[in-house]
């Protein structure tokens, strides 16, 4: 009992020696600036500045081949800190957050037929755009949810993805997995929305769907000077560089496709209240 | 010769007795301008516009598109996006016919091919708008358009109809053998080939015995009856049970010296170049439970669905789904408005019963599949890779050797939609193939 024991103990002995000698001889000099900007980076490996994960943004930081704004997940706060490590004067950002443009669920939007192949929004895409009579609408097959590495994308029990902002860091990779390029990154600051994507006309969009956006302009005339929400293509678009804020605009909206939402405004799941 | 794989799907080939009749005019045509495989002609008609039965309605735009034509006289009464068999609504010449049914003026006979110049034969095919007949359309004048340095010295026709349910093919061999045979000859004229072979499966002697008896004097064509097996019409199995031959990974039939033509598109290009008739009508098989009277009909191009099945008696209550093409290859339609093309073969309407309605499982490893697929590929292991995401390596399965023929979806327990995986494969390894290309132009230019 006591030989093997001292045998174990003496082998582990001296391969921790060895280990330790071989940290000190053979270590790689690294700028400790390198570990700083890493330790405020938010370890997600998301990928979404474009590098392989958050060591390698860290180490082109450094080597001032990346800005820390090129950081989509790090919020100003983090930006900040990598600006000071780095003596770097970091401008101030606002946040950035995803948004479906859709919110043609089953309870309102129309099926051209029944699909049963592949659970894959771009698969689906393949055979005429999806089983959705509207071409432009949200299919549900929840792509982008397979993509979100921070669990910012629910799919609603009518079947449609919905971001949960308190969660959502802005990363984008949602955006680039969406066959139907219907999300988009807005400033979480902003209150009002179209959320549609139908370029059809009036009729057909109605038809398809009912809370399309018709584009009837009804919105757009709201504003008599300084225009906030335009229509082109027989879409709404909002100016989010100069969003709207009044509530009562979406009263303006006969097919509810403008609507009022709060994306700061939160429950203790961090999910989003919903408006009515 | 035989190849390995493939399978043996029941062929309820039901219309193959019905003799070819031909559908009535209707009140309205919708026809698309993009037909074939290739760039969609430029329109060269306008909103108003009276136009006259076989009147250019498109120009190709480049050389791999040709034009469509006005299916009978008549009113353009819209040029506007409308529903298309391939699922997106695409534009489209809707047609309001005065019911005069007048031909153009501008048609008229070509000539005689035996005397006419390779190249005007060419041009008389294009102008006519004629796309392979089988389903795959591809403009043939650029079939008939070998390069120079792939020369061609066998073509081959395609009398297979491996489809279960179409009888469209059998049907033309039949009754149009002598025009089947004469466009053998002008399409041998054209490439300059002295032989040609025509496949057909043993289940149509008859179509074999109807060709041989009109077999024009001093041609060189050869009837083969093949074993029945699907995809024996499938382009590089038919060269290999007829000549031995293998079209290399990649290639085209060219590369083993072989044109492969449908018997359809051979009885087409004689009418261009006999009559000057363009291609504003073809032979459709209507078929399946959910029609009450299934045929072989004569449908000008542009015919809405809707008015093929009320012809054939209407649908039953419990249709489950319909099909343009053969069961196996065919796309489902779901919009009775989409018209025929020139490639419809067939419209197949199945009951609910008729037709599987699943969701797939996991793979199990079973093999069938690889049995299965007549290109020897493993479908299994690349449908596992397709729903992984794992595109870099679909290329070392050679997933694009992928016929996407469907049986291995066919014989697979576990019911993957394995075709449909294949497809989406496709699309993703060669986004990821231009990704990485870019990337290393990138990198060469940065360097």
């Amino acid at each position: 009992m006591l030989i093997p024991t001292a045998v174990l103990s003496g082998m582990g002995l001296i391969a921790g020696l060895g280990l330790a000698v071989a940290a000190r001889v053979f270590a790689v000099e690294t700028d400790p600036r390198q570990d700083a900007v890493n330790d405020v980076l938010p370890g997600a490996n998301c990928g979404g500045c474009g590098f392989a994960g958050c060591s390698d943004f860290a180490a082109a930081v450094v080597d001032g081949k990346a800005s820390p704004v090129d950081c989509p997940v790090c919020d100003d706060a983090a930006r900040q800190a990598i600006g000071a490590v780095m003596g770097l004067e970091v401008a101030t950002t606002q946040r950035q957050v995803a948004l479906v443009m859709c919110q043609g669920d089953e309870s309102v939007a129309k099926h051209s037929f029944r699909y049963n192949g592949q659970a894959s929004c771009a698969s689906a895409d393949l055979y005429g755009g999806g089983d959705k009579v509207c071409l432009h609408g949200c299919l549900g097959l929840a792509d982008c949810q397979a993509v979100c590495t921070f669990g910012a994308i629910e799919m609603t029990e009518q079947g449609i993805a919905r971001v949960i902002p308190a969660r959502c860091t802005g990363c984008g990779k949602c955006i680039a997995a969406c066959p139907k390029h219907i999300v988009s990154l807005i400033p979480a600051d902003a209150k009002v929305h179209v959320l549609c994507a139908n370029t059809d006309k009036g009729g057909p969009a109605k038809r398809a769907c009912d809370v399309a956006c018709i584009g009837c302009k009804k919105c757009e005339k709201a504003f008599a000077e300084d225009p906030r929400i335009t229509i082109s293509n027989n879409l709404a678009y909002v100016d989010y560089e100069n969003a709207p804020t009044d509530p009562g605009l979406v009263e303006t909206c006969p097919t509810g496709a403008l609507v009022f939402r709060d994306l700061n405004a939160l429950d203790s799941d961090g999910k989003e209240v919903r408006p009515n | 010769m035989k190849f390995k794989g493939g399978i043996h799907p029941h062929y309820r080939k039901v219309t193959a007795d019905r003799p070819i009749r031909e559908l009535p005019l209707l009140p309205r045509y919708i026809v698309p301008i993009g037909q074939h495989i290739g760039a969609p002609g430029e329109v060269i008609v306008e909103r108003g516009q009276e136009v006259l039965r076989g009147q250019a309605l498109t120009k190709p735009a480049g050389f791999v598109s040709v034009p469509v034509h006005a299916p009978t006289s008549g009113k353009i009464k819209k040029i506007a996006d409308y529903a298309h068999p391939m699922g997106r609504p695409q534009l489209a010449i809707e047609l309001i016919p005065d019911g005069e049914d007048r031909w153009s003026d501008e048609i008229s006979p070509v000539g005689d091919w035996r005397e006419l110049s390779p190249n005007i034969l060419r041009d008389a095919i294009r102008d006519a708008g004629i796309v392979g007949m089988g389903g795959a359309t591809f403009p043939t004048h650029v079939k008939l358009s070998p390069p120079a340095d792939k020369p061609i010295d066998l073509l081959i026709l395609n009398g297979a109809e491996c489809e279960p349910y179409l009888t469209s093919d059998h049907r033309i061999m039949l009754e149009s053998a002598a025009d089947v045979n004469e466009g053998i000859g002008l399409m041998m004229r054209v490439l300059g080939v002295d032989k040609a072979v025509v496949g057909i499966e043993n289940n149509k002697v008859d179509a074999r015995e109807a060709l041989a008896v009109s077999r024009p004097p001093g041609l060189d064509i050869t009837y083969e009856l093949l074993e029945t097996k699907y995809p024996q019409g499938s382009e590089k199995h038919l060269i290999y049970a007829l000549s031995g031959r293998e079209v290399p990974a990649g290639g085209l039939p060219m590369d083993a010296g072989i044109v492969v033509q449908n018997v359809g598109t051979a009885a087409a290009c004689l009418e261009a170049v006999r009559d000057g008739h363009p291609m504003t009508e073809r032979v459709v098989t209507v078929t399946g439970g959910a029609v009450a009277h299934p045929d072989n009909l004569l449908v000008r191009v542009g015919t809405p669905l809707q008015d093929v099945i009320d012809f054939c008696g209407g649908l039953a209550v419990d249709t489950g789904k319909i099909i343009y093409g053969g069961p196996m290859m065919g796309m489902v339609q779901f919009d009775l408005d989409s018209p025929i093309l020139k490639g419809t073969s067939g419209v197949l309407c199945l009951k609910d019963e008729e037709v599987s309605q699943f969701e797939g499982g996991p793979c199990i490893r079973c093999g069938n599949c690889v049995d299965a697929c007549p290109m020897f590929l493993v479908p299994s292991q690349m449908g596992l890779l397709v729903e992984r995401s794992r595109w870099e390596d679909l290329g070392d399965h050679h997933l694009s050797d992928c016929i996407e023929c469907g049986s291995c979806a066919y014989v697979c327990p576990s019911r993957r939609p394995l075709v449909q995986y294949f497809k989406r494969g496709k699309l993703e390894w060669r986004a990821w193939q231009e990704k990485q290309q870019n990337e290393s132009e990138q990198n060469n230019e940065s360097a």
